[in-house]
């Protein structure tokens, strides 16, 4: 089986640890994992503005770089969903409609591809709040909303219930979106800061002393607003967590 | 209105912000959002909503801004509203069979939909032979001139009406002003927007924006109340000693409706105040102001909303009065006009038509995490938040052309919604439709075009990376945190790690594959 790894542009410019450890993660678990050095983004920037033409160039680059592997896997919710229901800016070929079905989220792969349900190697003795992206949660379905009358379940969660130690402690408004919201969070900034102070305060009052997600965008917002408010909330992306990071 | 001390505390927000107790009033827990009041010497004013200037594009962001630096404002109005989504949440896991009940109403609304002609043309017939005059409004204006007929037939010079959110779309109340006519809305929520000529903010709870002190400064102004006083039972009883006697004695009595049942030509209105009895029941002349789109095939049908309605809206099972209208009153008068008002056209908008299916719960706005920190009049339109987003676009798509951005699209409000509209999905589409009609901020266009070239270009791409991360370490900070920088008005940027993941790769996992 081979795996082309798909690091999300934000995540390659300001989050390396978490591509390395999502790559990690992988290997430990004896797969062959391939970094396409020719990758640049999903597209999901100008898609999710309306500008779908804008897209097209960045997505076709993106099935061309990945079409060569059995499964594509990214370290975000977010990017998966773009890829696996948005990337339509250009013709449907076969090639294209292949990529898009085997473009996994990372929480979705090691869960329902791989079915692991153990990292011995991994320890996490803190409070940890998760926090999942709203493309991850209610485009992907990683786990159960709070706004339907569904059996409860939360793959992240029954991940992050193998790793020795952890402690998960519960917010206020589990579902709530944390502001970021791509382009949003610089055309709209003044919600999206304020939705994002609510969410770290919400995080603060359940008594977290990590946040963790599937999605570092979500984070790099909230770890934003945590910082100006000099809040000393950390924040680690699951994949860390998942591959043994001892805090 | 009540602002009851129903919030937890572990569920608060803002703890700092407050210092509450109930404040004494009635408490109706199961009609509106509970929220603690704040103790504070100065009282602050009630933000304004969104600057409307003719016909240029409604800036939500702005409006919203200014309402949240009215803190007590912005904190009461998102915790009312949460709060109402919570009991929503809590009445939905009494219903078991509560997503079947989203499916069958989403699938009776399009049958109904796809089959508009013949359900309307059904119920038109049974209305007549109940006795209803029947009438067909193109547009707002054909709307306001036949009642306006009807008023003057009957030589009336006051009307009551219950809320209404098409009268809105008509700009109803404007219209009969100048002509002469005394409209007094039976509401309350809706009575104090009246008063305080302002459009109501939200479609259930039109003066949730407002605090209590805000209402008792509207009836001083307009009532003569007591400026201090501002308990909710005082308020209350004011405004109904000041409105009761105008009711009494008004010629024409008007409501709208949430649902005309085809196969009985009846009309069924939902309140919780009894107040579209009142509007229908007192004057002689019932009229009844309906859009094309709440016709449903079976009063068997109706059980399915009714289910749905309040549990959606207000997280209560049901609303204290569901009155059902069949025909005129022995001696009375009962007219029903249905509206289009641009419902045919948006019927025909292939990725739109199916927010037709809406009965106006508001639930999307409860939910929606941006409407609760903005407040509903930062939308400058008749519908605010998500569905608002969807539907106002079709009246005027350059004035509400910036509108579908204000939203994260998170994707609570489709989840929410008791009629499975896929909220989110239309707002995204309106943004490409934005886009590809040249109704998008150029500067903002051309940002996601020179992104899109750049993202198709891996070696540009990778000199740009490397430019950036180094102006990130190198710059000072006043540089990169400046009012051109709006990620840094309120957050910290990342700080730049030593090397990007690429480079990580390059250096570790050897040569190009």
């Amino acid at each position: 089986m081979r795996i082309g790894l798909f690091i999300p542009c934000y995540v390659d410019a300001f989050e390396p640890q978490v591509g390395i450890a999502t790559l990690e993660l992988l290997e430990r678990l004896g797969l062959t994992v391939e970094y396409p050095f020719d990758q640049t983004c999903c597209g999901q920037p100008m898609t999710n503005t309306g500008c779908h033409a804008e897209a097209a160039a960045t997505e076709a680059l993106f099935v061309k770089n990945f079409s060569r592997y059995d499964y594509v896997v990214c370290p975000s919710g977010s990017c998966a969903h773009q890829v696996r229901f948005h990337l339509d800016a250009i013709p449907q070929t076969e090639a294209v409609t292949a990529v898009r079905a085997k473009t996994f989220e990372l929480v979705e792969f090691l869960h329902d591809v791989l079915n692991i349900d153990a990292f011995p190697w991994a320890a996490f003795p803190h409070k940890v709040s998760l926090h999942n992206n709203c493309n991850a949660l209610r485009g992907l379905k990683i786990a159960s909303m709070s706004e339907l009358n569904t059996p409860a379940f939360s793959k992240p969660r029954r991940l992050l219930e193998k790793v020795r130690g952890l402690e998960f402690v519960e917010i206020a408004r589990p579902d709530e979106c944390c502001g970021f919201g791509g382009t949003f969070s610089v055309f709209e900034e003044g919600v999206s800061a304020r939705m994002g102070q609510d969410k770290v305060r919400d995080h603060v009052q359940a008594g977290a002393e990590y946040v963790t997600s599937s999605d570092s965008s979500c984070m790099i917002h909230q770890q934003g607003c945590a910082a100006r408010a000099k809040i000393p909330l950390k924040f680690i992306h699951i994949a860390q967590i998942l591959n043994g990071a001892m805090a | 209105m009540s602002e009851g001390n129903g919030a937890r505390d572990s569920k608060m927000l803002h703890p700092e912000l407050g210092d509450a107790n109930g404040q004494g009033g009635a408490k109706l827990q199961h009609a509106e959002g509970a929220s603690k009041n704040l103790q504070s010497r100065r009282r602050e004013a009630q933000p304004s909503g969104a600057v409307i200037r003719g016909d240029r594009p409604v800036d939500q962001s702005e409006a919203a801004n200014r309402f949240m630096a009215a803190p007590e404002h912005a904190k009461i109005h998102d915790e009312r509203l949460w709060d109402l989504r919570e009991k929503r949440d809590r009445q939905m896991h009494g219903i078991p069979e509560w997503e079947e009940l989203r499916t069958l109403a989403s699938e009776i609304k399009e049958h109904a939909l796809t089959r508009l002609d013949h359900y309307l043309e059904l119920f038109e017939r049974n209305a007549l032979a109940n006795g209803i005059q029947l009438h067909w409004a193109k547009d707002a204006a054909e709307h306001n001139q036949i009642v306006l007929g009807i008023v003057r037939r009957h030589d009336a010079k006051r009307l009551i009406k219950s809320k209404s959110m098409l009268t809105e779309e008509c700009g109803f109340r404007e219209f009969m002003q100048t002509e002469g006519v005394e409209i007094i809305e039976t509401d309350l929520g809706e009575r104090i927007q009246q008063l305080d000529d302002e459009a109501p903010s939200h479609v259930v709870v039109p003066a949730v924006h407002k605090l209590r002190g805000d209402v008792a400064q509207v009836f001083a102004k307009t009532l003569g109340s007591d400026e201090d006083n501002d308990d909710p039972a005082y308020l209350a009883e004011r405004q109904r000693e000041a409105t009761r006697p105008l009711i009494l004695s008004a010629g024409i009595g008007m409501t709208g409706a949430n649902f005309l049942v085809a196969e009985s030509g009846g009309v069924v209105v939902c309140t919780n105040e009894g107040n579209a009895d009142l509007s229908a029941n007192i004057p002689p002349v019932h009229i009844v102001s309906a859009g094309i789109e709440k016709v449903i095939p079976r009063l068997d049908d109706l059980a399915v909303f009714i289910r749905l309605l309040s549990r959606s809206a207000l997280g209560s099972p049901i609303t204290q009065y569901t009155s059902h209208f069949r025909g005129p009153r022995l001696g009375g008068e009962m007219h029903v006009v249905l509206v289009d008002n641009g419902r045919s056209t948006r019927l025909g908008m292939e990725k739109f038509w199916t927010s037709l299916k809406c009965i106006r719960c508001g639930a999307c706005m409860n939910t929606c995490p941006v409407f609760r920190r903005s407040g509903g009049l930062s939308y400058g339109a008749t519908y605010a938040g998500p569905i608002g987003m969807i539907i106002n676009p079709t009246f005027d798509p350059h004035k509400y052309s910036r509108l579908p951005f204000s939203s994260t699209l998170n994707g609570s409000c489709t989840n929410v919604c008791p009629v499975k509209i896929n909220i989110h999905e239309q707002i995204a589409a309106w943004r490409q439709v934005m886009s590809e009609t040249h109704e998008m901020p150029m500067m903002k266009k051309a940002m996601m075009a020179a992104a899109g070239r750049l993202l198709a270009q891996p070696a540009l791409y990778r000199v740009a990376i490397a430019a950036a991360d180094s102006a990130l370490k190198h710059l000072p900070r006043f540089a990169v945190y400046n009012r051109l920088n709006s990620w840094g008005r309120q957050r910290e940027l990342p700080a730049p790690p030593a090397e990007t993941f690429h480079a990580w790769y390059k250096r570790n996992r050897g040569a190009r594959k």
